[in-house]
């Protein structure tokens, strides 16, 4: 069994999260008691959600290795499932789409036994190349191109994307004495969930502009910028415990999981558009499905895994 | 025993964890027996996600019927799904002079839950058959106990007839209102078949 070191930072940490999720929790619970007349169910369940994934989080990074990597494969499992539930497969696909959960457990085996060759190359190139020959020996071709477009979409983002969250955790250690790789685990879930809140907060409070009409109405300027400037101001003041980044390269990193953050979660509304659904599923009450929480996600974590290693861990992976 | 650990571990699991069921008007389901649960049958998985909808503690009283040709086929079988499922086994040639209800009949006075597909047999996947009007006798004879359209979609993606390997999808449930008998098998059955057709549109309307 692999454990990885689990700093008093990264205690602290958690600490912290809980801290602001509770303040957080006491506003809800005073909204709830002040505006008596408004419905705030939507709200109240979001919250309880929250708490229930903050406390699954809390779980997979306490320093056992296997469990966290098993925490993430999970995760892009059920990702995985509910993005091949929305969109239309073809019958003939079956099997393929059985191939595309059986990268899953391969991605996450390549990562824990540290090649991160494959790791960077198995999706991208292997099962690119190995799901149009499956779908050959299958002989359908009606849809072809479609089908085989779509599935590697769907494993590109909820099993290479989402298995960032696990590469973070092969970083190694001497790189980041403060924290370690878990600590850029929780920087970039952390914020990530700050942006799309501040983004959330700053649209209602001040939106008006619409940003992008056509994909999300409910997308503003201000709330874009709100965003923009919440997430450098938290990424800058974070970053000295948990990370190695230096001021001005957390002021960045900041700015760039904001933007990412943003386009993760404008594509993915616009799959959802394109499919004809609200929300992509029903698994977490008062958020949608599990693609509503990790769109962008799927964009923030490999950008931000590939920021840092360039700028503090280049030549060793 | 075995019943329990069975549904607890592995068809609890796989209904909830592996597949995922998205159940629509949940409310409609009843809290206890005696009801006739109708359902669409695409998937040896559509008992399994049936069978999961109600308490654990509720498995000892749901009894799905199934066709003595195939389920009891073999010793082994036998003993599987008349121990673990329950089934009440029916033969499907109509040679029989006995009411082929009997069981179930009985089982319906003891509050228990019966399971029962109008279609007959798993048949092409997402698509429904035609209904055999097996179900209406068991409602003529039954007329205060009801019945309950059960619609499900993707479970024949899921496991289609004749294909051993499962494929995990999330699957939609969606519970209708309560039908009674009404006097007459051919409205019964319309009635039964127009519900249907309502929650499959509901169906598609979702995905749309």
């Amino acid at each position: 069994m692999e454990f990885f070191h689990v700093t008093q930072n990264v205690q602290f940490a958690i600490i912290g999260i809980f801290a602001v999720l509770s303040v957080f929790s006491g506003v809800v619970v005073l909204k709830n008691l002040v505006q008596k007349g408004k419905d705030f169910t939507n709200l109240n369940l979001r919250v309880k959600s929250f708490w229930s994934i903050t406390a699954l989080f809390t779980l997979a990074i306490m320093g056992n290795k296997l469990i966290s990597f098993v925490f993430v494969g999970f995760i892009s499992f059920l990702a995985l499932k509910e993005f091949l539930s929305l969109i239309p497969t073809r019958r003939a696909d079956r099997r393929v789409l059985f191939w595309a959960y059986l990268a899953i457990p391969i991605q996450l085996y390549f990562l824990y036994t540290g090649w991160l060759a494959m790791f960077y190359l198995f999706i991208p190139l292997y099962m690119f190349l190995m799901i149009p020959f499956r779908m050959v020996t299958i002989g359908e071709t009606e849809g072809f191109l479609k089908s085989a477009g779509t599935i590697h979409w769907g494993i590109m983002a909820t099993v290479y994307s989402i298995g960032y969250l696990a590469a973070f955790l092969v970083l190694p250690f001497a790189n980041n004495p403060v924290a370690g790789g878990v600590g850029l685990f929780i920087y970039i879930v952390f914020l990530t969930v700050i942006n799309d809140a501040a983004q959330f907060c700053f649209g209602k409070k001040f939106g008006k502009n619409k940003i992008i009409p056509k994909i999300s109405p409910n997308k503003t300027r201000e709330g874009f910028l709100g965003g923009i400037i919440t997430t450098p101001m938290i990424a800058f003041l974070i970053a000295p415990y948990l990370t190695p980044l230096t001021h001005i390269e957390a002021l960045i990193a900041g700015l760039f999981i904001s933007i990412s953050g943003f386009i993760g979660d404008v594509v993915m509304s616009a799959i959802k558009r394109d499919l004809g659904v609200k929300d992509s599923g029903t698994l977490i009450p008062g958020h949608g499905g599990i693609l509503d929480r990790l769109d962008s996600l799927i964009y923030t974590a490999p950008l931000f895994f590939h920021y840092t290693v360039y700028l503090h861990y280049r030549g060793i992976l | 025993m075995i019943k329990f650990i069975f549904f607890w571990l592995f068809v609890k699991p796989l209904v909830y964890i592996v597949l995922g069921i998205n159940v629509r008007k949940a409310e409609l389901i009843p809290k206890k027996g005696p009801v006739i649960i109708a359902a669409n049958h695409n998937s040896h998985i559509d008992t399994l996600i049936l069978m999961s909808l109600f308490p654990l503690r509720q498995i000892f009283d749901i009894h799905p019927v199934a066709a003595a040709d195939y389920f009891l086929k073999t010793k082994f079988r036998r003993w599987f799904f008349l121990n673990i499922f329950g089934i009440i086994p029916i033969s499907r040639d109509e040679i029989t002079k006995k009411n082929p209800f009997e069981e179930v009949n009985n089982k319906l006075k003891n509050g228990k839950i019966i399971i029962i597909y109008p279609e007959g047999t798993r048949g092409e996947p997402e698509v429904i058959s035609e209904f055999k009007c097996g179900v209406a006798h068991l409602a003529k004879q039954n007329p205060d106990i009801p019945v309950i359209p059960v619609f499900m979609s993707g479970t024949g993606k899921v496991l289609p007839k004749d294909e051993g390997l499962l494929v995990p999808f999330i699957c939609d449930v969606y519970i209708g209102q309560p039908l009674f008998w009404c006097g007459d098998k051919k409205n019964f059955m319309d009635s039964l078949k127009h519900s249907f057709e309502e929650l499959n549109l509901f169906n598609k309307k979702g995905e749309k």
